[in-house]
């Protein structure tokens, strides 16, 4: 046993160990240094899982995106970043000229669901067109290709919208309804915003469970996303079901987009690319192919990224560790794709098909 | 019975309807505006109407070549139609622009831009844009009548004034290093742009060279496959030669500004040779490719700084080298990164390998711009007073024997972009003699077969840990010579030179070119990189011009402009009978 294993145990099995041993051991050095010097309060603890998970939702719904295509062409639609993007700057437009008028204030809840509503329908154009434009006459060509197609729409969509609305950063306006925070008795507080999103975003995602466990349609993606030929000759328009992917996934990135939106209340052009790349990690991380998945893995990473840095690195003296809170999501997509590329709850995949 | 006349007037609404879509969508993104302010044909046209006339002149066409069906004098009809279609959603835009305030939303919705598309008149302007959208529709479908080798001439005769005219500007100053060509060449030129006669000649001259190239070339080139073997490999060789003077000599008639776009274009040269043995022959997609010339800036930045210290703008620890002794270390380091970052990667393939490569570059930069690593490399401040390469002077040179103007004897430094130049082009040629060499050899045919089908190679027996490394290790070997020489150049080094647009300009110029093709990384490269540093308008739109480039050449022709055989081959499969075209030697000497 132990022979057989030593012969296949190779110099950069080694290598991964180590690197994966060191990381581990980093972690928990870190952790247990972090929280002996007690620099923080259960209150901020609190605080940072709270915004981990909001902003996790956001993730998670930007993730079921990346997750629904990749079920059923099995590639990554580089450009859902911009999907996502694209939804957030328009839906700005709507919000300023509502929030001008004052209609915003006077009757926020039809105020914010027409920002939703302008913020998806945006998104949903682009989506089919980029699907029309640029993915359906790939279908069947070498993989490199539709993938690079992908990268290639992506920046042309990121600079269209440049050029179209400005380079400057846009600020929602605020909204009266969602200004303050609620208390949860103690010192713990709880922003109203925070509450929407994961709120907002728990329904986003009840419902698209629902809908593809449970309409025709779901079941035809199913089907899609098992197998395109035989779907074909069950009498399934692949092509009708692949249009709806995109069309599902793009509302869920619009709807992320204006989450994201009043969270953090700044817009520009290329504020879909980090979201992008880290809810690709999500969608990675759960297993990609899988609904539940993006969902768990979307929440997992915001709670990771928000409590990370200061949990690992803050006891080790390193300076600023929110400024490393990108390489952690990176670092994690890297270690997710070597370990178990599968992964938590993806068991379809196997390495062929990574 | 003769087939009634059908004219499909819906497929004509379809396009001139989609290229009105194009044209707005031109429009509004600034970039009609933007070009305005360059004249291809002095007074008579600018970019900016260029490029909606493009656009509907492709209506047009495509109007026209859809209704090949109909009689030929139909064609130029539908093209008009479609011309009109198109015109009319501009006028349509120009309509609605003031009443809706679309300002307040696109802010290139600006009465600059109502000024250009109706001609600087008021209504009347409406009625000249759909005159003139009908006519260019008309002619339009008029090159879709054309035989197909005039209309190529025509095509590109067109191509070559709307060029000369862009960069007529740059010519000229060129020409004043050169008095008698400058004076002869005057009148071709207007005050911007090309004259009316200069832009005449220019189309005869290509449209009628390029006739007769097509017409009469094929001799030519049958004449130079009837000659004996050793003449024929001396005139090839002569050729390189030749051209290899010509380029040495350049600098010299450049200036120091277009000198320095050619080093611009000659790092990325560079770094697209690099990434054309990963992606082009190893099939290997990387996304941070932009970490190793990072590392091999920064190594070269650390390395030799001046500027060591404890005080701001300062790094704690610098041995401050010479650019030389540093050269091989920054190489070195970037290859070390190439490995070590390929290892775990090994077992990944296409989209999961995109997507981490991308990861690590951006790990790489976030990293380089934290306060957890300022004092060793510098923050977001950078490191400042990079060294410079310098050579000694050669002391028997310097006895008398030589005029001080062929070898000055003092310390030589490669800083003006005249001088650096000839380093660039040092490491190019380098670069493009080990890709050449590697390219048949052993492991260039081992990568071949990893790009083909990893398991298939796997099972011939080609050990894929090492030729993934290998593959990753020469690609990283030489954008950390790039980035090396980046650093020198520019003599400081910020986080914000080494972001993923690097990465994706890298991938863009191999593709463009020709994945896995040699040729095609320097044209790719001359495109778009020389393009946008010469332009300033292209500049702002590169990224964007980038993307749809991406799309169209995946659409339309994957193997890129300058395609290596194989891959020609093997996307366009019902060739694939057909008997390897080129041997190696006749794809890199011409």
């Amino acid at each position: 046993m132990l022979r057989r294993f030593l012969e296949r145990f190779t110099l950069t099995d080694l290598f991964m160990w180590l690197v994966g041993g060191s990381i581990i051991l980093l972690v928990v050095v870190g952790s247990i240094a972090t929280l002996r010097a007690g620099n923080y309060t259960a209150r901020h603890w609190f605080d940072f899982i709270v915004f981990g998970i909001a902003q996790g939702s956001v993730y998670a719904l930007i993730a079921l995106g990346y997750t629904l295509v990749y079920g059923i062409l099995r590639m990554i639609n580089f450009a859902h970043s911009e999907v996502y993007m694209s939804g957030a700057f328009t839906g700005y437009f709507a919000a300023n000229a509502m929030s001008k008028s004052g209609f915003l204030d006077q009757n926020p809840l039809v105020g914010l669901l027409a920002i939703f509503a302008v913020a998806m329908t945006t998104s949903v154009t682009v989506a089919v067109l980029l699907e029309r434009i640029a993915y359906r006459p790939l279908r069947r060509a070498p993989r490199l290709v539709p993938l690079i197609t992908a990268i290639g729409a992506s920046f042309f969509l990121q600079y269209t919208f440049r050029g179209l609305y400005g380079s400057q950063n846009r600020a929602y306006p605020e909204v009266d309804v969602l200004e303050g925070s609620w208390s949860l008795g103690g010192e713990f507080i709880i922003q109203k915003i925070q509450v929407l999103v994961i709120v907002a975003a728990a329904l986003f995602m009840f419902s698209l469970y629902m809908f593809v466990q449970h309409t025709r349609t779901g079941k035809a993606m199913r089907a899609v996303s098992e197998d395109k030929d035989v779907a074909a000759l069950m009498g399934i328009d692949v092509d009708a079901i692949i249009v709806r992917t995109f069309i599902l996934g793009a509302s869920l990135a619009g709807a992320a987009g204006v989450l994201y939106a009043l969270m953090f209340r700044q817009v520009n052009f290329f504020m879909g690319f980090i979201p992008g790349i880290k809810a690709f990690t999500a969608a990675v991380l759960g297993g990609i192919g899988n609904i539940p998945g993006a969902m768990l893995g979307g929440l997992f990473l915001g709670l990771f990224e928000s409590v990370g840095p200061t949990l690992f690195l803050d006891g080790l003296g390193i300076p600023a560790p929110y400024q490393l809170k990108d390489v952690i999501a990176f670092t994690m997509l890297v270690l997710v794709l070597i370990y178990r590329p599968t992964g938590i709850l993806g068991e379809r995949l196997a390495t062929t098909k990574a | 019975m003769e087939k009634k006349v059908s004219f499909n007037w819906l497929s004509t609404l379809q396009i001139g309807l989609l290229g009105g879509a194009v044209a707005i969508l031109i429009s509004l993104i600034g970039m009609v505006e933007e070009f305005s302010q360059r004249d291809i044909i002095s007074g008579v046209i600018t970019m900016g109407q260029t490029l909606i006339i493009i656009a509907i002149l492709m209506a047009g066409y495509f109007a026209a070549s859809r209704a090949a069906g109909a009689a030929k004098p139909m064609r130029p009809v539908s093209g008009a139609l479609a011309g009109l279609v198109t015109s009319a959603l501009l006028a349509g835009l120009v309509l609605i622009i003031p009443p809706l305030d679309l300002r307040s939303i696109f802010p290139n919705a600006s009465p600059a831009l109502i000024k250009i598309l109706t001609f600087d008149q008021e209504t009347v302007g409406l009625v000249y844009l759909l005159i003139t959208g009908a006519v260019v529709g008309a002619l339009g479908g008029l090159i879709d009548i054309l035989p197909a080798q005039i209309r190529r001439s025509v095509v590109l005769a067109l191509f070559w004034v709307g060029l000369l005219g862009l960069l007529q500007e740059l010519i000229r100053v060129t020409l004043t290093n050169m008095p008698q060509v400058g004076a002869a060449l005057k009148w071709m030129f207007g005050s911007r742009g090309l004259s009316i006669p200069g832009a005449i000649v220019v189309f005869i001259v290509i449209a009628g060279g390029n006739y007769l190239w097509a017409v009469r070339g094929g001799q030519a080139q049958e004449r130079f496959r009837a000659l004996p073997p050793a003449q024929r490999r001396a005139t090839q060789w002569g050729s390189t030669l030749v051209a290899i003077a010509i380029v040495l000599y350049l600098p010299n008639v450049l200036g120091s500004y277009l000198s320095e776009v050619a080093n611009q274009v000659g790092l990325f040269i560079l770094m697209g040779l690099g990434l054309n043995i990963v992606v082009g022959f190893a099939g290997l997609l990387d996304l941070g490719y932009v970490a190793f010339y990072a590392v091999g800036a920064y190594a070269m930045g650390v390395l030799t700084t001046n500027a060591v210290g404890e005080n701001a703008g300062q790094i704690v620890f610098g041995p401050q080298l010479s650019f030389w002794q540093t050269l091989p270390i920054a190489v070195g380091a970037a290859v070390l990164m190439g490995v070590i970052l390929g290892i775990p990667v090994l077992k990944m393939r296409g989209d999961y390998l995109a997507i981490v490569t991308l990861g690590f570059g951006e790990i790489i930069r976030i990293l380089a711009l934290s306060d957890f690593l300022k004092p060793y490399i510098g923050g977001s401040q950078g490191i400042v007073e990079v060294g410079q390469g310098q050579v000694g002077a050669v002391t028997p040179l310097c006895l008398g024997f030589w005029p001080d103007k062929w070898w000055p004897c003092q310390e030589f430094a490669f800083s003006a972009p005249q001088t650096l130049y000839y380093m660039i082009f040092a490491g190019c040629l380098l670069a493009l003699f080990i890709s050449w060499r590697l390219r048949d050899s052993r492991p260039g045919r081992a990568w071949k077969a990893l790009r083909e089908d990893e398991d298939v190679a796997q099972a011939m027996g080609i050990n894929l840990v090492a030729t993934k490394l290998l593959a990753f290790a020469t690609g990283a070997a030489f954008s950390g010579l790039s980035g090396a020489i980046f650093a020198s150049k520019i003599g400081s080094i910020y986080p914000h030179s080494f972001n993923l647009l690097i990465s994706i300009n890298v991938l863009s110029l191999i593709i463009v070119g020709g994945m896995g093709s040699l040729p095609g990384v320097f044209v790719g490269a001359l495109i778009l990189v020389g393009l946008p540093e010469l332009l300033r308008e292209f500049s702002e739109y590169r990224l964007l011009m980038y993307g749809a480039l991406l799309i169209v050449m995946m659409l339309t022709r994957p193997e890129g402009f300058w395609p290596e055989a194989t891959h020609k081959r093997e996307f366009h499969e019902e060739a694939a009978g057909a008997p390897p075209a080129a041997t190696p030697e006749s794809a890199t000497t011409t």
